[in-house]
């Protein structure tokens, strides 16, 4: 079977039509698993039972000659911060190694009931914190285009799994660049959804005025399939937006002739790779070719979105991972007398380094006499932010960027570098600030055979226009 | 310097962190060298700049009214029995290190 080329819809036709089963779907990517992942590293656990109950569902409906729904028989991968009933759930942390969730996230609820045959969970930074996985407390994922090199982070499992053909979608999370980044990194498409677009419901908490749910894929009509799967209010998550759902997929053929697109210089400037450069602007005369009108415009706050993103973020996270205290999830420290003594030392036996750090940073900035100056601040710039966007998307229907200023880096090269690795993320985290979604799509490759990301980013809650832009580009 | 060796300890306490004395160490480095470069946050006049704390303000506050009543877009009327089903005893602690078919069980919190 050529796993290759499997798109959704070849993948849910080929179960409709009996030309294959879902079972055997599901067994033909287990063995690729079995072959390729050792040396690769995307999954931290398989739900087998689960993925072939599922998949027998699919191919009797199918016996039966009953339509499928849109993902019927589709064998995917969730990334290892959405909980799931009944599997393991870690978010790459030692601290939740035996945690088994009682109940699903939405969006895999949303995935399942769409047909999806989840068959495993995703590799992945600890608690989605890191840009090249290598912060995963199991094990660091290899880029499947260069095993020397890491395939970007925090979603690396999710997107190596996709570019190695373990899975046709999956699903990952994006807080400051970690759907967008990897696929990058690994050559595939990852999409974030506008804040509110996807419910967090189930999601492990980072972030959570910066966390989002989102698909990488094969191709972009790949993307759109599943973004309006998971999509939508859910009475589970109040930040979820109540607004209708566009048919995504119907959005990918409409023209782009004449769409304007934005281009920011202070995304072309310092620090962004020579090779990346190229490939980007060649994509940007692509575009012209295909109708569109190049319009420059400028972000004036983007070289202050790193240390806004690390206040916020770092702030937002030690608040949510106080939680991990010994009481309820799993992992205590043994042979503790008091419980305070349990708090810490669970808590320093569970949580790796990066974690750590960031849950000092952000209570550093939220403690006394700092909070104003850190903090606070941080939350200010993060309004002058979204105003660049508010200003560029009255001019422009789209922007168009670098997804990251290089291609995959090599393992241990930023490793011990904490603010080298934070500025990997250094044209996905403006987005996520302002809660904008973006796409990233493979746009060329470095010489070196590297994958090279393009970011296209539109206003709240317009993912039409760029998955439009994103699928005209890659049909052209 | 910004970050001193004290505030590590206070912060670490705060934390709920012990860290070793090797990571502490490492800690002052790297909080002192993300924080100088926080710093360049401060070459921006925010005075009269109002926060943002949550992207989905920006679609559903009500800006004519005042306190909650600003958040409506983000209520509902409450429902005793809750949205879902509360999960049974047994299987919320299912995941607990040490619990009693009630409680999840703790070390003595009080010495006496």
């Amino acid at each position: 079977m050529d796993l290759k080329s499997l798109t959704i819809d070849a993948a849910r036709s080929a179960v409709q039509e009996r030309k294959t089963t879902a079972l055997a779907l599901a067994e033909a990517h287990y063995a690729r698993i079995k072959q390729e992942d050792g040396q690769i590293g995307a999954f931290l656990t398989l739900s087998k039972e689960r993925a072939l109950e599922q998949a027998d569902r699919m191919d009797r409906m199918a016996a039966e000659g009953k339509i499928l729904p849109p993902l019927g028989g589709v064998p995917v991968g969730i990334k290892d911060v959405m909980s799931t009933r009944g599997v393991r759930t870690t978010a790459g942390s030692k601290i939740l190694e035996k945690y088994i969730p009682p109940y699903d996230s939405t969006a895999v609820a949303r995935m399942e009931a769409a047909g999806a045959v989840v068959l495993g969970k995703m590799n992945c930074d600890e608690f989605a914190m890191g840009s090249s996985n290598e912060n995963s407390a199991y094990h660091p994922v290899r880029n499947p285009r260069d095993l020397s090199r890491v395939p970007g982070g925090s979603s690396g499992g999710s997107a190596a799994a996709v570019a190695a053909d373990m899975a046709v979608v999956t699903l990952g999370s994006d807080t400051g660049g970690s759907v967008r980044q990897p696929a990058s990194f690994c050559g595939v498409v990852g999409l974030m959804p506008t804040y509110g677009r996807v419910s967090r419901y189930g999601l492990i908490a980072f972030a959570s005025s910066l966390d989002h749910i989102g698909p990488l894929a094969k191709t972009v009509k790949d993307a759109a399939i599943v973004l309006g799967t998971i999509a939508g209010r859910d009475p589970m998550d109040s930040t979820s937006a109540e607004l209708a759902v566009p048919d995504y997929v119907a959005e990918l053929d409409k023209p782009v002739r004449g769409m304007k697109i934005g281009v920011a210089k202070e995304y072309l400037g310092e620090g962004l790779d020579e090779e990346v450069r190229q490939a980007v602007e060649a994509a940007i005369a692509k575009l012209k070719t295909l109708g569109c009108e190049i319009v420059p415009v400028s972000l004036p706050h983007t070289p202050y979105a790193i240390p806004t993103y690390y206040l916020v973020a770092t702030a937002e996270a030690s608040s949510n991972l106080a939680r991990y205290d010994g009481v309820r999830y799993s992992c205590r420290a043994r042979g503790v007398k008091t419980l305070s003594e349990m708090y810490r030392r669970s808590r320093d036996e569970g949580f790796g380094a990066e974690v750590k750090r960031r849950i000092m940073l952000g209570t550093y900035a939220l403690s006394a006499g700092y909070y104003d100056a850190y903090y606070l601040k941080a939350q200010k710039v993060r309004t002058l932010l979204t105003r660049d966007f508010d200003e560029a998307f009255r001019k422009v229907d789209a922007i168009v960027t670098p997804t990251s200023p290089t291609a995959a880096f090599r393992l241990g090269e930023k490793s011990n570098d904490p603010l080298a690795m934070y500025l990997a993320d250094i044209y996905t985290v403006t987005a996520s600030l302002a809660g904008i979604p973006g796409i990233s799509v493979p746009c060329g490759e470095t010489r070196e055979k590297l994958p090279i990301g393009l970011q296209i980013l539109a206003k709240h809650f317009d993912e039409s226009t760029i998955l439009r832009v994103a699928h005209a580009y890659e049909q052209a | 310097m910004k970050v001193t060796d004290k505030d590590v300890a206070y912060v670490a306490e705060l934390a709920n962190l012990d860290l070793t004395e090797e990571e502490r160490t490492g800690m002052l480095r790297d909080l002192n060298s993300i924080l100088d470069y926080i710093d360049r946050l401060n070459e921006l006049d925010t005075s009269d700049v109002p926060a943002m704390a949550q992207v989905s303000d920006r679609y559903g506050v009500d800006e004519q009214k005042q306190g909650s009543a600003r958040f409506a877009y983000a209520s509902r009327d409450d429902v005793p029995e809750g949205l879902r089903k509360s999960l049974p005893h047994e299987e919320a602690l299912r995941n607990a290190p040490d619990a009693d078919e009630e409680f999840f069980r703790v070390p003595k919190v009080i010495e006496r």
